[in-house]
């Protein structure tokens, strides 16, 4: 193919043209959602939990999560005694496949779903030197991975623990709250895939959501409410024993 | 004036302070990307990005949409709210293209027992058996139907009988 120099110099300024656009991001994949009327968090209820693992798995299908790595994971507390700071908590493989069997009855037990809280005043955005993470003006912690250095400072600022470097992509990873699903009105992954309901998302701008009609009327508790991160992770039936 | 004379060398050097300054500017034009700063502290477009990535789980009303039949036993029974994709996966490619994308159906041995083994972890509450002694191999289905588990509750043990209606 020949190309002229009258022909480099039509192409040249068309290809900077489209540059510009390849430069501002995918057009809004969503062109009905209004950022500005959401405020999105999430529901755990504690006893409808049955430990299944349908959330991390949904999670890895639908967010290609590495194994190994987890986005949510269960844990299951066995608290036998009054003195609630020593419980047993086991999480193999993140709950992906289940729990082993509990055979003995003593004391109490439960499963904790864990996950990104969403807080509103995140430590971890706080503390990136690049502004690659960021609370979106809808309430959702979201890491942008083409501006991310990998240098994992939120990976270890992070309370929860919610954050890791991905093995192959070397930028920090972690739950979108399925971004992509609730700008198009679907509800996270995890959410479609627990069968009990002991995940709820909210939109807590949303006075018709049936979640703002439970937070108002049940006792409800974020995790490590003394660090002040404005979590929006809402656990109910949450035992003081969880860390 | 001689003073001034004197000073020429600081004015060469302010000088090439302020071409330096304005080549940062520039540069500084060229490298941060036109959304940074938009929202905040970050790439505007990077939400945006973010919100494009294709879904797999289709959600349930995708699924409802076609097979009817399903939805109207389901809705009946014990698993009302168990979402269709919670046991058979995650299917918008099936949705996307439901002649060339057939999942296969789920072996109940397996799908089931994870959810209804008997534990004293799970709530007491939360319908669980013994899985040998329950069944002993049989496949769940054979005695009850997935969508409406509850024996005798509907036309029978015939599970996903049929595809979109």
């Amino acid at each position: 193919m020949n190309i002229s120099r009258r022909h480099l110099l039509i192409l040249l300024p068309a290809a900077a043209v489209a540059w510009k656009f390849v430069e501002a991001g995918t057009p809004e994949a969503s062109p009905n959602y209004q950022m500005s009327e959401h405020w999105w968090g999430m529901l755990i209820n504690i006893p409808k939990c049955i430990g299944c693992g349908n959330c991390v798995r949904a999670c890895a299908a639908e967010n290609d999560v590495p194994d190994g790595y987890f986005r949510t994971w269960v844990e299951r507390y066995h608290v036998t005694d009054t003195n609630m700071t020593t419980p047993e908590v086991i999480s193999p493989d993140g709950g992906k496949e289940g729990f082993p069997v509990a055979q003995e009855d003593a004391g109490k037990y439960f499963f904790v779903p864990k996950m990104c809280n969403h807080c509103a005043d995140s430590p971890c955005t706080q503390v990136c030197p690049v502004g690659a993470t960021f609370v979106s003006p809808d309430g959702v912690v979201l890491i942008d991975q083409t501006y991310c250095l990998g240098c994992a400072y939120c990976v270890q600022a992070c309370p929860y623990g919610c954050r890791y470097l991905h093995p192959t992509k070397r930028v920090a990873d972690k739950c979108t709250l399925c971004y992509h699903r609730i700008t198009k009105g679907l509800t996270t992954a995890c959410c479609e895939a627990c069968p009990t309901g002991a995940r709820q998302l909210a939109d807590l701008k949303n006075p018709s959501d049936p979640i703002h009609e439970f937070l108002k009327t049940h006792p409800v508790q974020v995790l490590k409410p003394q660090m002040a991160t404005g979590a929006k992770a809402y656990y109910f039936g949450l035992d003081g024993s969880v860390r | 004036m001689s003073g001034l004379k004197d000073a020429g060398h600081l004015f060469r050097f302010a000088g090439l302070f302020v071409v330096a300054f304005i080549a940062f500017l520039v540069l500084r034009g060229y490298v941060v990307p036109k959304t940074f700063g938009q929202y905040g502290h970050y790439r505007g477009a990077a939400i945006g990005q973010i919100a494009a990535r294709p879904v797999k789980f289709a959600g349930h009303q995708t699924c409802e949409g076609c097979h009817t039949d399903i939805a109207d036993t389901k809705t009946k029974g014990a698993h009302a709210h168990v979402n269709c994709e919670a046991c058979h996966g995650a299917l918008a490619s099936h949705a996307d293209d439901p002649t060339s994308v057939t999942p296969a159906k789920p072996d109940t041995l397996v799908l089931c027992a994870r959810c209804h083994t008997a534990s004293a972890a799970k709530p007491k509450d939360f319908p669980q058996v013994d899985p040998t002694e329950h069944m002993g191999g049989v496949p769940c289905q054979t005695c009850h139907n997935p969508h409406s588990p509850a024996i005798g509750s509907d036309a029978g043990a015939n599970p996903a009988a049929g595809g979109a209606k």
